[in-house]
């Protein structure tokens, strides 16, 4: 013990003997932090130098980028690279991308919505089967059905249009959505439900009344993942669109690659373009991001 | 209303399964439908366009005979397996970390958190350019590291390695928040006693965070497995499967040879033996380490 003691920082030792537990407390999370510690920094390298480069670049022109390299820091940073970006088709696949992904997340909130509320309170074995199904759902890969989904989407006459991106991807948020959602509507006390149907209230009531403000956490969480895999989804676009006029932004960066070869600051600018609404929005919904993303973890 | 017909149904009213019947549905015709016919077409001629014909048996023979098939089977478990060893323990050390209370931390997750938050279209772009042997820092990593040659992509190993780097660095942040969730759950009165008993950090680290962190470990298995078996974006915008096909994984296979050769027949035979794979991968992890058991501590999580 006394070996222990001799460890701890200066901090902890001028510590009252009375309080020895939670000085016990504070010794284990400081000495943790020191293997630890140097890991974090070195991830922090390796997180921060690709990071550095992707926005330093976009503040050079062309040609001092290919001089300087792209560690090099920008002496005179300049705009240029996203001028031309949106001076181009970006503005079109950026507002492509933005009613796909409005679009999904609307859809993985009405239907989670309503599916979670009857998982919840009806208690049969159908609704059970129901929960079932999306829970092997969740690991079904999209890459396994995309020659199914084709076939489907042609079929439909879909195939080229924003709405063949949206109903697979929305689909596919389905899984995560009702897990999550279901976790969320289980704490709604029974008290409330009676309360609500002695006033006679019908179940559409109690759903829009009682049910939905209570879940908004869950629901807003389900919102901002279903959201940001719209946002990010790369193969259904791929494989179900083709014109311009549907290019959604993950896929008008692929098509960049051919159009900027030389024009590296253009194409790292608009990978700029495309990572910063998203990341706006995790600075305003940074808890529903994590609890979404814990949610599928915790699977 | 429901309350008065059915009175098994305590006090309450409910909603009917109807409510569930619309979301059901629209996940069956975009997800569980297809599965069926994914099999269905790996027994088929199809080029697209018109019909698919019943071949048989044709397709699965032809790809049990398939070198390019069981390149790609070698190379996705090489890459499943090397993406488990290297991300493990990082993510095992960054998220036991991220649980604890440093001041430091929110700001440090924050950073940590921007790859997550990117398409693996936009970083595959990122690292495309930093790995280029002209203008990115491959020249000069190669100096530094005094190798030959710093055409990182062009070279087999190389290119697999870069594959494996970069799908890391997207995915180790989620990972990461997977343990970071499962060491924050590791009631502190066991750290407490352990050090009153005077274990050090490795001790308690062994005999505390480790088994405590069982169910996390296999989540974070199983969640790796299947990700590193379908890795798709990355592969194609990174290497294109290259050089030669030395990055030619599974599901690159299988949409090279649907949605490039247009022989959807054989690449649905492809994605069947993918999904079943995947599948038996994680039932048998989750057998194995008796995840099942857990299940019920953490319903509806």
């Amino acid at each position: 013990m006394t070996q222990t003691i001799d460890k701890r920082p200066a901090g902890v030792r001028e510590r009252p003997p009375g309080e020895r537990p939670r000085a016990a407390r504070a010794l284990r999370l400081r000495r943790a932090n020191y293997p630890a510690g140097v890991g974090v920094l070195v991830w922090l390298v390796i997180v921060m130098v690709p990071l550095y480069i992707l926005v330093a670049s976009t503040l050079q022109t062309r040609q001092s980028y290919l001089d300087n390299g792209p560690l090099s820091i920008p002496t005179e940073p300049t705009l240029d690279a996203y001028r031309t970006v949106l001076e181009g088709d970006f503005p079109r696949y950026l507002l492509n991308t933005a009613i796909v992904t409005a679009a999904c997340a609307a859809i993985a909130i009405v239907l989670a919505v309503t599916v979670s509320y009857s998982i919840v309170r009806t208690r049969s074995r159908a609704s059970r089967r129901i929960f079932q199904i999306f829970l092997l759902g969740l690991a079904i890969p999209s890459q396994a059905v995309i020659i199914p989904v084709y076939l489907i989407i042609t079929e439909l006459q879909l195939y080229d249009t924003l709405l063949a991106i949206i109903l697979p991807t929305a689909a596919f948020a389905l899984p995560v959505s009702v897990l999550i959602l279901v976790g969320t509507m289980r704490d709604i006390e029974e008290e409330l439900y009676e309360s609500m149907a002695l006033d006679g209230a019908s179940q559409t009531r109690i759903l829009l009344q009682l049910v939905v403000p209570i879940s908004r956490a869950g629901i807003s969480t389900v919102g901002v993942f279903s959201a940001l895999g719209a946002w990010n989804g790369f193969l259904f676009p791929l494989i179900l669109t083709q014109s311009p006029e549907t290019r959604v932004l993950t896929l008008g960066l692929y098509d960049y690659v051919g159009e900027f070869r030389v024009d590296i600051p253009a194409l790292l600018a608009a990978v700029v373009l495309s990572i910063v609404p998203i990341f706006t929005a995790y600075l305003f919904a940074r808890r529903q991001l994590i609890n979404g993303l814990m949610g599928v973890g915790g699977r | 209303m429901k309350l008065e017909k059915n009175p098994s149904a305590p006090r309450t009213g409910r909603p009917g399964i109807a409510w569930a019947i619309p979301g059901a549905l629209f996940f069956l015709f975009f997800a569980g439908a297809p599965m069926a016919i994914v099999g269905y077409l790996s027994f088929t001629d199809w080029n697209g366009l018109s019909d698919p014909v019943w071949s048989g048996m044709d397709n699965w023979s032809r790809l049990w005979n398939d070198d390019g098939m069981r390149n790609a089977v070698w190379l996705s478990l090489l890459l499943t397996a090397l993406t488990w060893l290297t991300q493990t323990p990082i993510v095992l050390l960054l998220g036991v970390w991220a649980a604890g209370r440093q001041r430091n931390r929110a700001v440090l997750s924050a950073i940590f958190f921007v790859p997550l938050l990117a398409s693996s279209v936009a970083l595959a772009l990122l690292w495309r350019t930093i790995f280029d042997p002209n203008f990115g820092l491959a020249p000069d990593i190669a100096n530094f590291l005094n190798l030959e040659s710093a055409d990182l992509l062009g070279s087999e190993r190389g290119a697999f390695a870069a594959v494996l780097f970069v799908t890391g660095w997207q995915f180790v942040p989620f990972h990461m928040l997977i343990y970071q969730g499962g060491a924050r759950q590791i009631p502190r009165s066991f750290y407490d006693a352990a050090a009153i008993d005077g274990a050090g950090t490795v001790r308690q680290f062994f005999h505390i965070t480790l088994p405590q962190l069982r169910n996390t470990i296999v989540t974070s298995t199983v969640l790796m497995v299947v990700g590193a078996l379908t890795y798709f974006d990355t592969v194609l915008i990174l290497t294109r499967g290259g050089p030669g096909d030395a990055t030619a994984i599974v599901p690159y296979l299988m949409y090279d040879t649907g949605f490039k050769a247009f022989d959807l027949g054989y690449a649905s035979a492809v994605a069947t033996a993918l999904v079943v794979v995947a599948t038996a991968a994680s039932l048998l992890l989750v057998r194995l380490t008796g995840f099942t058991k857990m299940r019920s501590t953490r319903e509806g999580l």
